[in-house]
């Protein structure tokens, strides 16, 4: 086989996946965002373009007066503030632990990381619930807090914001520890000693010489922890009970109970549109940050 | 200036702790270079690190224009090191890496900018400030690793094998770069090597180590002329080490009987003995080639190495057991007709030996 036709054949199966799982239901879920629901679900197919407005906008039932989608709105703004806070928090806690096993040494690493991991493997369905165990009215915390006579009610903790950060940031934390560990590993040790030789204390060999260096891994980390959250589904489902919805629990609920598939599709693609203008800021803001270094 | 008092340190705990250093004392001098030299493993590198506070000892202290430096963490010290890796900042240019040391310890814009084009100057790297630290060659980080650590200004500067990566020219062009920086800014210089020759060309001051301990401390002529031990002998250039028996001593010169019955005077050196077995070294350049009954020693050529500047002799010694080693200087009007078989004769220059320890 010539080069060409031989690159042609190692690309050929990931395209035909990318074809048919990817890009086909894509298309199909733009054609649905422009159609006319069923009453029973569904689509119907008349070209209609309620659905994008009503991504933003709806209509009174009776009067035919038009204001903003509060509802909407108010998810849109609840996913992206608690995707950024989860991001936040996961950097605050997966820089020291990626630099505390990258500091092991090299036999121990990988049964630090091994431990990382372990959850990660784990069936998100049961991490989740047994953060629900941790945060419940009955709960442990609120057990404990209470024998202890901390308190003498039980905190609310589930179905609150604070319970899908809490959840959001258990689940996607390996996801930040990963890249930050893999670009820690890399970095020649002496490079440290050199900034303390050169009068640099803890904190400036930490902002000067280390965080410049693994940068590439807080972007990757960041992004990893960032858009799947924005999407999530689960952990907001079982820790936000119906009450905190996301993105994802909004979508779920025009494909499931409200019936309006064209809605459900519509929002579907604004939260593409969102983690795609997302991604390009961040990659930029990280980028300029690079290049005013020199 | 610096003092090394008695300082040891131990790897471990417990029975399998490594001993890196043992109780070693030595006193380095304002404005001079020195050098520790040794094999690998000998501790050197540890005492080094030591100066610099990225290890502190397990007993003895250090101290710094008489003050300790115990508990002084590595970026309150007035030391700087160039690191055998040269440790460069690759997310910084040339010139950034060179002003690092000056911005933490908080000095103005302007006097970095100045003292980073003085450096740069100092080192001959000014047309490449502004590159990153991975478009120059190892030679030219070498350079900016040196103008980094003597950027600030420190009393002492560390060097941890900093030349063991360059090849062959580069390496001796930096030996007396080295030097002229070290005599330009009157900086003291710790340099640490395993290489002997860089050592005593570039030295003021050697101290040999080897297993965590001190053998001697010298100037680079004393330390060749006049190991203290076998140790020293072996490690610093080539020796022949013959058996003797000491039969008379009178101050520095010692009488000594060779196996073939051959009495010859040498140097006492540090031994305190006045008579029984000793050994005695003799250099290779330190005895000549002649006919078989012109010298002391009589033996058999049993190899010739050619090596460009001289030509090494291997004898088999009659009665010895052992080969000696000769280096004669190759000259173009001279042709030496020997060859491997013939019977020659060893002649010893007078008290070119020195008696060690044994």
């Amino acid at each position: 086989m010539s080069p060409i036709r031989t690159r042609a054949a190692l690309l050929a199966p990931a395209m035909v996946i990318l074809l048919f799982a990817a890009a086909g239901p894509l298309v199909i879920v733009l054609i649905y965002s422009f159609l006319t629901p069923g009453d029973y679900g569904g689509v119907i197919w008349d070209f209609s373009t309620d659905a994008w407005f009503g991504v933003l906008a709806e209509r009174d039932f009776f009067t035919e007066e038009l204001s903003w989608a509060d509802a909407h709105l108010m998810v849109f703004w609840r996913s992206i503030k608690l995707s950024l806070m989860t991001a936040f928090l996961s950097l605050i806690i997966g820089f020291p632990t990626a630099y505390f096993i990258a500091t092991r040494p090299r036999g121990s690493r990988d049964v630090w990381m091994l431990l990382i991991m372990i959850p990660f493997w784990t069936n998100l369905l049961i991490r989740t619930f047994a953060i629900m165990e941790l945060i419940r009215n009955e709960g442990t915390i609120n057990t404990v807090l209470i024998a202890m006579g901390l308190v003498t009610q039980p905190v609310q903790m589930l179905y609150t914001e604070f319970s899908l950060l809490v959840g959001m940031t258990y689940v996607y934390l390996p996801l930040m520890i990963l890249p930050i560990y893999a670009s820690m590993e890399r970095i020649d040790f002496s490079l440290v000693e050199a900034g303390y030789d050169l009068y640099a204390t803890r904190w400036q060999v930490l902002r000067r010489v280390i965080f410049p260096l693994v940068k590439p891994g807080v972007v990757a980390g960041s992004i990893l922890v960032f858009v799947p959250c924005l999407g999530a589904y689960v952990t907001p489902r079982v820790l936000g009970g119906g009450k905190q919805l996301m993105l994802g629990n909004l979508i779920e609920l025009q494909f499931g109970q409200l019936r309006n598939w064209p809605l459900g599709a519509a929002l579907s693609l604004t939260l593409l549109v969102i983690v795609m203008v997302a991604l390009i800021f961040y990659v930029r803001a990280a980028g300029n940050e690079e290049s005013a270094h020199g | 200036m610096i003092e090394i008092d008695n300082v040891s340190k131990l790897f471990g705990a417990g029975d399998s702790a490594f001993r890196a250093l043992d109780r070693v004392s030595v006193n380095i001098r304002e404005n001079e270079f020195f050098t520790l030299l040794g094999p690998s493993g000998c501790g050197k590198t540890t005492l080094l690190r030591m100066i610099a506070g990225f290890e502190g000892p397990t007993s003895g202290q250090i101290l710094l224009d008489g003050q300790d430096l115990s508990d002084k963490p590595p970026y309150r010290r007035p030391v700087n090191t160039v690191f055998q890796s040269y440790a460069l900042f690759p997310h910084m240019s040339v010139a950034e890496n060179v002003g690092f040391g000056l911005n933490m310890l908080g000095r103005s814009k302007s006097e970095v900018a100045a003292t980073v084009t003085e450096m740069l100057k100092l080192v001959r790297m000014t047309d490449l400030a502004d590159r990153k630290t991975s478009e120059i060659s190892g030679g030219q980080q070498q350079r900016v690793a040196l103008a980094r650590a003597l950027a600030p200004r420190p009393k002492v500067l560390l060097l941890d094998e900093p030349l063991s990566a360059l090849d062959f020219k580069l390496r001796k062009e930096m030996q007396l770069e080295l030097k002229r920086l070290q005599s330009d800014t009157g900086i003291t210089f710790v340099f640490v090597t395993h290489d002997q020759e860089e050592a005593l060309t570039m030295s003021d001051r050697i101290a040999v180590m080897s297993a965590g301990r001190i053998r001697q401390i010298g100037g680079p002529r004393e330390i060749y002329d006049q190991p203290a031990d076998r140790f020293v002998a072996d490690f610093i250039g080539d020796t022949n080490f013959l058996p003797a028996e000491m039969i008379a001593r009178t101050g520095d010169s010692a009488q000594l009987r060779l196996a073939q019955g051959v009495e010859v005077t040498a140097r006492a050196g540090q031994i305190d003995k006045t008579s029984g077995t000793v050994t005695l070294a003799i250099r290779p350049e330190h005895a000549r080639l002649v006919a078989p009954d012109a010298g002391q020693l009589t033996g058999v050529l049993d190899e010739i190495v050619y090596f460009g500047t001289d030509t090494h002799y291997h004898i088999l010694l009659d009665g010895f057991g052992t080969r000696f080693v000769l280096r004669l200087q190759n000259t173009p009007d001279e042709m030496r007709m020997m060859q491997q078989g013939d019977r020659v004769g060893v002649a010893l220059a007078a008290s070119a030996g020195q008696v060690l320890k044994d």
